[in-house]
């Protein structure tokens, strides 16, 4: 089969980027969309161009590397798939196809297609984690977990950190990431110490890192390749919220107890 | 070359208790005064990194991807062992380490296999304290199964993405530790050289992936949590970016390679399509729990699996292996993948492949509780063959997974150089010729966890510390050869992208130093590489510059390295005159085929020494001694 390419090309985050066509023929429907970007890249080598720069590594749909909007959509045509996932059947011979980065002023592009995403590492820097020193666990079966609840934070859990949420949110919001893992460690009694303040620290981050706010678009979630609910949402609001009310009394028995 | 492995005295039971209380401990002010550098954010560097930072030392941490999250750990499906005998059925410690020793052919050195066995159960405590959500039952305990030849359920795992939740636990871990100021974390960097000053490892040459910068950073002692080496035969079940330029360039630099040879061919994976596959795709072992494996019994068999009636059906692993069936460990069951291929009955376009077949399943426990089971993965495979195999059987084939070789490191994880140490699937330790499924993600916890914060202490309690200034002779050296080996590959402007090299190794590799390996072959692709690197040097074409992302000068870098490797794998499996695991040499077989150790000429690990650049490797020895387990004959019959 035979599409044509429009891709985003821009050489780095201070220069200006645009759109590049290029004619792909001779491709086969068994290949993966990021083998199509291959062979298209094999053959701007072997014409001395500079191929189409694009992050991507497992190609298995878990690492979370891969990403770029295909046609409007984060992660292209098909729910629940990632680009490296996505098959060149899910396209007609002849199709047009317009690939550009993520868009979002806290991921700038670095080249090409591939950009910045460190701000979601920051997030889960400021308290995505239950604090846990190595070596202090007690037995593994010491204390039970409702499978509901165990069943539950798995789902939230297998957010592979990509960010098509945040592509595809027409407020560059990072909520649906951020709400995830809060809803993952929420969900079980290891996480509920720091629970409250955990929220507080990383809807802070989130803030600072220049994402937008939540405006209930849902956007997010079926762009999701992991098709995380957007549920997690009302339960990060819901915990930052309690954090806030209660941080004044929080912070008053924590300076208690430092004193006692 | 001094191999002295440093096994503790005493009993087995009691070497690594006791090693704890030997070691020496670095006063809690002093920690601090300490660098260490750890490349890799895998489940050994992240958790290791994670582990020395709380401890107090300072850590820098090092990966290729744009975030620690995403190191090829992730990729891990099945579970992860351990000794925890929740099942009440008959397993312990020692069963464990049995069953990982023999798994390997007997070629593992058995005091690490029984530390590893030992604290494989605080390894699962530690997942469940960080968040981990591992599968339970509905009383809120912890679910166990079966696992890759184990007739013991002593697996944990997490749906089919057991290796992304270890994986995120240890990220997190670390990504405190980030948050906290004790470890400075560099992505998109990748370790091009290894920085030895006075005999010691004492630093790395990284180049800064997005930038294009080269750097050098020093430190009191370096590990290397790199992973594998698969991608060597370019198609692998690896990430794309999995490369084996941290550990050549440790091993250019004066650290020893041990068992390069041991690579392990994964019985379940997608098959080939076609020239443009970019890499290959795993369907968890454990659907080996509930599929049959089977190919017609007629050679050239056109009709569609479902015409074939069961009489004029082959289930060879059943017939060939009855007690272990289709659960016959990973190196047995390939290659019997690969003989029934090899006399015409595979399946699929081009023969090379064979069914993996649910419907007794579907019959037998409904088609929802398969659903439950393996629902993600059979999604998976539909995906990527556009077949439902609910209706129609899997079609798989082996492909190359994990690789048993690597640095060769002491009881304490230490290579050959002092200061370097190595953890993971980088180093050859603990799983012998062959590893057991649900065994990597295990080891590479337990040497990041759990190892590496004691013997790292141990190392630097004998040294001042402070490393090198920048300045000195060996750094400035590193990064200048560092620097010039870029330029040459920039300057060859020839007509063949990296990849196309790469694709052709990989052919060479899979086709003569793969599942199956003789003589003759492996003369021939010892001839052949060195002419491939010299085509390289000469055809090489890298677009864009060096100061940049150049995704092509970073992958031809990584090839140039493949290219040498490649070579002293099919150097070592022509020196290893026998069967054993994942080497398969056949002029030294049963004559039913299996395989055939030679327990009186190769009962050791075989470590390779660099000696220069134009000249042949020396190879060395480290004899393995079993006194805990009897050598015997591995049999799945």
């Amino acid at each position: 089969m035979r599409v044509t390419l429009h891709v985003w090309r821009q050489r780095d985050a201070r220069s200006t980027g645009a759109f590049a066509t290029y004619e792909a023929d001779d491709i086969s429907p068994d290949m993966s969309f990021l083998e199509m970007l291959d062979v298209v890249n094999e053959r701007l080598i072997t014409r001395g161009e500079d191929p189409i720069a694009f992050d991507h590594d497992c190609r298995e749909g878990i690492c979370g590397t891969c990403g770029m909007v295909i046609n409007g959509s984060p992660h292209g045509p098909r729910r629940l798939t990632t680009a490296c996932q996505l098959h060149l059947r899910s396209f007609a011979d002849g199709d047009e196809i317009w690939i550009e980065p993520w868009r979002a002023t806290a991921f700038p592009v670095v080249k090409d297609l591939v950009v910045d995403r460190s701000p979601l590492d920051r997030i889960i820097a400021a308290g995505g984690f239950i604090t846990a020193a190595i070596g202090s666990s007690p037995d593994a079966n010491a204390i039970p977990v409702r499978k509901e609840n165990a069943d539950l934070a798995f789902d939230a859990a297998t957010c592979i950190g990509c960010g098509a949420c945040v592509a595809a949110c027409p407020n560059a919001s990072a909520s649906l990431f951020t709400a995830a893992k809060l809803t993952h460690l929420a969900l079980l009694p290891q996480g509920q110490p720091e629970r409250l303040e955990r929220a507080l620290r990383m809807v802070t981050q989130m803030d600072a890192e220049g994402f937008g706010p939540c405006t209930n678009h849902g956007e997010c979630h079926a762009a999701c390749p992991k098709g995380i609910p957007l549920e997690f949402i009302g339960r990060m609001n819901a915990d930052f919220l309690r954090a806030g009310l209660t941080r004044g009394r929080r912070e008053a028995q924590a300076g208690d107890a430092a004193g006692g | 070359m001094n191999l002295d492995a440093r096994i503790p005295a005493g009993p087995i039971e009691r070497k690594w208790e006791r090693h704890r209380f030997e070691m020496k401990l670095v006063n809690p002010a002093n920690k601090r005064k300490y660098g260490v550098i750890m490349v890799g954010s895998g489940l050994a560097g992240a958790g290791g990194a994670a582990a020395l930072a709380e401890l107090g030392y300072r850590v820098k941490c090092f990966c290729y991807q744009d975030s620690p999250r995403r190191a090829h750990s992730i990729a891990a499906q099945g579970g992860i062992n351990a000794a925890k005998n929740y099942r009440n059925d008959g397993d312990s410690v020692w069963r464990l380490f049995y069953d990982t020793v023999k798994g390997g052919d007997f070629r593992a050195r058995e005091a690490n296999v029984y530390r590893l066995a030992e604290i494989s159960v605080n390894i699962i405590d530690q997942c469940v304290a960080l968040g981990v959500p591992f599968a339970r039952e509905y009383g809120g305990l912890l679910d166990n199964r079966s696992f890759g030849g184990a007739q013991v359920s002593r697996t944990f795992y997490a749906r089919g993405q057991t290796g992304q939740q270890l994986l995120l636990g240890a990220y997190q871990a670390l990504e405190r530790q980030i948050g906290l100021g004790t470890v400075e974390m560099f992505p998109r960097h990748e370790m091009l050289d290894l920085i030895v000053v006075d005999g010691r490892a004492r630093g790395i040459v990284v180049r800064d992936l997005a930038g294009g910068g080269v750097e050098a950073h020093l430190a009191d002692a370096v590990c290397l949590a790199t992973g594998g080496y698969g991608n060597v035969f370019y198609l692998s079940t690896n990430a794309k970016g999995c490369n084996a330029t941290a550990i050549w360039r440790a091993y250019k630099r004066g650290a020893a390679f041990a068992n390069p040879c041991y690579t392990q061919i994964h019985p379940t994976c997608i098959p080939v399509t076609g020239e443009h596959q970019s890499k290959l795709t795993l369907m968890s072992e454990s659907l080996r729990n509930d599929g049959r494996v089977w190919v017609p019994k007629n050679p050239g068999e056109r009709r569609k699996a479902e015409d074939i009636p069961d009489a004029e059906r082959d289930y060879y692993l059943e017939r060939m292996y009855p007690s272990f069936g289709n659960l016959a460990p990973r190196d047995i069951a390939s290659r019997a993948a690969k003989r029934v291929c090899d006399e015409g009955r595979g399946v699929g376009p081009g023969g090379r492949g064979v069914y993996l077949d649910f419907a007794d399943a579907i019959r037998r426990l409904g088609e929802d509780a398969v659903r439950e089971k393996y629902g993600n993965l059979f999604e998976m495979y539909e995906r990527i063959t556009d077949e439902n195999p609910y209706r129609v059987p899997m079609r798989i084939y082996p492909a190359v997974h994990y690789t048993m070789g690597g640095l060769w490191v002491d009881y304490n994880l230490m290579s050959t150089i002092p200061g370097l140490f190595v953890l993971g699937e980088a180093n050859f330790s603990d799983h012998g010729a062959n590893r057991l499924g649900a065994s990597a993600l295990m080891q590479g916890l337990a040497d990041g966890y759990f190892i590496i914060p004691y013997t790292m202490g141990n190392y630097l309690a004998s040294l001042p510390p402070g490393p090198p200034g920048a300045d000195h002779a060996e750094v400035r050296g590193a990064v200048a050869a560092v620097e010039d080996r870029l330029r040459r590959l920039l300057a060859v402007k020839g007509t063949r992208s990296p990849a196309s090299v790469h694709r052709e190794l990989g052919l060479l590799m899979w086709e003569y130093c793969g599942m199956a390996r003789n003589r003759a072959g492996l003369t021939k692709v010892l001839e052949a590489i060195p002419a491939l690197r010299e085509e390289f040097g000469r055809t090489l074409t890298v677009t864009g510059a060096g100061g940049e992302l150049n995704q092509q000068l970073e992958h031809a870098g990584r090839v140039a390295d493949f290219l040498e490797l490649g070579e002293l794998m099919a150097r070592d499996a022509l020196e290893r005159e026998e069967s054993c695991g994942g080497h398969f040499r056949e002029e030294y077989q049963t004559a039913d085929g299996e395989a055939r150790r030679d327990d009186d000429r190769f009962c050791h690990a075989a470590v390779w020494e660099y000696t220069g650049e134009a000249r042949a490797p020396a190879r060395h020895i480290e004899p393995l001694v079993f006194e805990s387990v009897h050598l015997a004959t591995r049999s799945y019959k």
